[in-house]
């Protein structure tokens, strides 16, 4: 296998407070994220999966264990900005993380913050803009676009700097249907087209359903790993860690309690319609 | 059905007179009964946060007519106040508008602005935070010090000891995971049963409102397009998703079936009715 | 008014000339206006003041309203400085009429009437500074014209980088503040009526969650720029290259001709 773009080596992490350490939040995690996957990390609040995304670009660094972005140790200062050119990292809240009036100098940030010539800070941010489908709105104002536009001026952020891995925590939280499926669209065409590697904090679980991995998170572990048609199989297992399943699987796992053979695996409303389908007809 | 909010011709329009002038709303005209749990439905800026701010009087119609119990709430400067008890108003992200030193003070918030008596505004407090199951060892607490989850709470329950009729809540929801919305929703209804209040709940999650509501009103534009039972509403499947709302997820797979060719009725929109169907279709029954 | 309607240091995207001109000259332009502006003494100089300030105006297509509208908020302290120059003024001939312990000669009126005038028109500059140029430009321009600061180790790059985050801030902590002033009155408070002592305490329920909510910003922000690579202003390039044209001299030209005009007009006592 090829050397992983993210790496975690028994991860564990708890904040000081005062000299003394509180409960860990992370306990032992140990998780290899492929180049070019697209990983979605699941979790009730609490369950340490943000914490988890901070440690892939160095905002936190483990209190134990190690973390390798591209094989660099996180922990190492000098490091720093590989790690984070290497791993860019969007947030829940869009207006936080804007610092730019005009939305093309937004994406420039990061590419100046390099060094990068003029020349090619301009030909990154239109490529980015065109990648996030935001073009025709770089010369706007961020505070007058929708949730979901200002969502993807981010995500150009940080795609303007050519990272392999884009880390998302909770990027869908604030925004509405549309915005959402703007950011899911986004994202998938990202890792699909230009082969960056995905990592999607999120509990929200159609978008989860979407990824080709599935981590679960609970109380610090990794409580469930595969892909999102074996962990969402596992109906119980999820509710024990205060999380449900898709409603098309909540459907057939009800309808099997009932007595009748269906398979558990449909995430998508056409899985699911074909399932019941063939125990209709 | 008795009405206790109506709207006349309501419209409202944003900078008047400036090159920013919008409407926000145009001649929106509907009522809401006493006692029902309504949702309202519309994407971001399709004028529904316009729409609820003028159930309590925070903003006055550019024209038309908002009338509580049958009266003008802005005939007079005492009875527009009045409202804002009557009618309580819960804003998206509540928590943040937290302020006091403690749980209690910010739950006592409204009833004080109200100016009973400290023995009522202590009853409606502590009432106000059994409610939304906060256990009395957090009255004490300063509410910066709770999980997000909590604060949400605090924030909800400051609303509830004003004791309204009315209780509109904007996205209560909004960035909870599955557990979290569960039991914000099912203090919620913990409400409307105890105090037959009136339910106004705003939501962009179809299947929240499906599950939750008895009647429907979608805001698109300013306007109202659709208001009715869910499964009224939801029969307008293209134009809702035309309007940029989707189907419930269970509504969506039946019309897959149907496509398929099964003979059975899309107008379902919860797993349980879902579920009947199909046990009914296979001539099973609910169990 | 709505909070929503403050136009102060908003920014107006365009593609004028005006726009396209560089910060920098927009900067020093606006200097030498101000300069100008102040030397000016007689109904004369302040009309060609005026006609330059016009000009640039019909160039920009910022709409005259626009500006009238920013104008709002700033025109209570206007008709104070006016009453107070009404008020204090003494002339040399005779008092128009007496006001309790005042004394009102025709020089109030025409003071006044400057003093107006003077503040508007530097309102009006500093909008159409604002108005036309982004503020990270406008923050660019001013760190390259104090850039030979940075020598004496003066912070110029930081105070560059707060200034353009404050003002990207600016529509969105209004935003903010309409919002929790909204859900408060919700819940029955009062902003409007009350003596200044209960006036200033009913701001408490305001400003604690503004107060709160602005740290965690600043704080989420701060992450996210590290997450983008910043490190302080060494090592950084730019988007646009500032570089002067044809125009830009033209311009600068034409602002140190208006000073040295008005100049000679006070000279010459106009």
């Amino acid at each position: 296998m090829e050397r992983p773009i993210i790496k975690t080596d028994h991860l564990t992490f708890s904040y000081h407070t005062d000299g003394e350490a509180t409960p860990p939040v992370l306990t032992d995690v140990s998780l290899e994220i492929a180049d070019g996957s697209f990983v979605a990390v699941l979790g009730h609040n609490g369950s340490g999966k943000s914490t988890l995304a901070k440690h892939m670009n160095a905002i936190l660094l483990p209190t134990g264990g190690k973390v390798y972005v591209d094989g660099l140790d996180t922990s190492n200062e000098d490091l720093l900005l590989d790690v984070r050119r290497t791993v860019g990292m969007v947030f829940q809240n869009p207006d936080n993380q804007i610092v730019a009036n005009v939305v093309e100098e937004d994406v420039a940030f990061a590419p100046e913050n390099l060094g990068i010539p003029s020349a090619e800070i301009r030909q990154r941010v239109d490529e980015a803009l065109a990648a996030v489908g935001m073009s025709e709105f770089a010369t706007h104002a961020p505070h007058l676009l929708s949730g979901g536009q200002k969502q993807r001026v981010a995500i150009a952020g940080v795609i303007a700097m050519r990272p392999r891995c884009i880390v998302l925590d909770e990027p869908t939280a604030m925004l509405d249907p549309v915005g959402r499926a703007e950011v899911m669209r986004t994202i998938k065409t990202l890792n699909r087209k230009s082969g960056v590697t995905v990592v999607l904090i999120t509990h929200h679980m159609d978008e989860a359903a979407q990824a080709d991995r599935l981590i679960v998170m609970a109380g610090g572990h990794v409580v469930a790993d595969g892909t999102p048609k074996t962990v969402f199989s596992d109906v119980e297992g999820l509710r024990n860690v205060g999380l449900t399943v898709p409603d098309t699987v909540e459907l057939l796992y009800e309808l099997r309690q009932d007595g009748l053979d269906l398979p558990l695996d449909a995430l998508t409303d056409d899985e699911c319609a074909n399932a019941l389908y063939k125990l209709l007809a | 059905m008795e009405t206790i909010l109506q709207l006349e011709h309501l419209s409202h329009i944003y900078s008047a007179g400036t090159p920013f002038e919008h409407s926000a709303l145009v001649d929106v005209d509907f009522s809401i009964y006493r006692g029902e749990y309504l949702g309202i439905i519309g994407r971001t800026g399709s004028g529904k946060s316009t729409l609820i701010q003028h159930f309590n009087g925070l903003l006055k119609p550019t024209s038309g007519r908002v009338l509580f119990e049958g009266k003008d709430i802005w005939e007079t400067k005492e009875r527009t106040r009045a409202t804002r008890f009557r009618v309580g108003l819960v804003f998206q992200y509540p928590e943040y508008q937290l302020f006091e030193e403690t749980v209690y003070r910010d739950i006592s918030f409204g009833p004080r602005n109200m100016g009973l008596d400290d023995t009522e505004v202590d009853r409606r407090t502590r009432d106000a935070a059994a409610f939304v199951g906060l256990p009395d060892a957090v009255l004490q607490k300063s509410p910066f010090e709770l999980s997000g989850g909590q604060k949400r709470r605090v924030a909800i329950a400051g609303v509830i000891a004003m004791g309204p009729s009315v209780l509109v809540l904007d996205e209560p929801t909004a960035g909870l995971d599955p557990v979290g919305v569960e039991s914000i929703l099912s203090n919620i209804r913990d409400y409307h049963q105890a105090k037959n209040a009136t339910i106004i709940l705003v939501s962009h999650s179809m299947e929240e409102v499906a599950r939750t509501v008895d009647r429907l009103v979608v805001v698109s534009d300013g306007h109202i397009p659709f208001t009715g039972t869910p499964r009224e509403v939801f029969s307008h499947g293209a134009e809702l998703e035309n309007l940029g709302l989707g189907l419930p997820q269970m509504t969506r797979v039946f019309h897959r079936l149907r496509a398929l060719g099964v003979d059975i009725d899309p107008s379902v929109y919860t797993i349980a009715q879902a579920r009947a169907a199909i046990l009914a279709k296979l001539g099973k029954g609910a169990v | 008014m709505a909070l929503r309607d403050i136009t102060l240091g908003q920014y107006f995207p365009g593609h004028t000339i005006v726009h396209r001109l560089d910060p920098r000259t927009k900067l020093l332009f606006t200097i030498l206006f101000i300069v100008a502006l102040f030397l000016c003494k007689t109904i004369v100089s302040y009309a060609i003041v005026a006609a330059v300030l016009a000009i640039s105006i019909l160039l920009s297509r910022i709409k005259p309203a626009t500006i009238l509208r920013g104008m709002k908020p700033v025109m209570l302290i206007i008709v104070i400085t006016a009453m107070l120059n009404i008020l204090y003024t003494t002339g040399e001939g005779t008092p128009l009429f007496q006001l309790w312990i005042f004394r009102i000669y025709p020089e109030g009126f025409l003071t006044a009437f400057y003093m107006i005038l003077r503040i508007m028109l530097l309102i009006t500059c500093t909008f159409l500074l604002t108005y036309t140029t982004s503020p990270i430009l406008l923050t660019d321009g001013l760190e390259l014209l104090l850039s030979p600061l940075k020598k004496l180790h003066a912070p110029i790059h930081e105070l560059s980088m707060m200034m353009s985050i404050a003002l990207r801030f600016i529509p969105t902590l209004i935003e903010e503040t309409d919002k929790i002033m909204s859900a408060q009155k919700a819940r029955g408070a009062d902003f409007e009526t009350g003596n200044l002592f209960q006036k200033a305490r009913a701001l408490v329920p305001l400003l604690v969650p503004l107060f709160i909510s602005a740290f965690r910003r600043a704080d989420e922000l701060a992450i996210a720029m590290e997450c983008r690579c910043y490190h302080g202003g060494e090592g950084r390039t730019r988007l646009r290259q500032l570089r002067y044209t044809t125009a830009d001299y033209w311009v600068l030209a034409a602002g140190l001709a208006l000073c040295v005009l008005i100049g000679v007009l006070r000279h010459f006592g106009w």
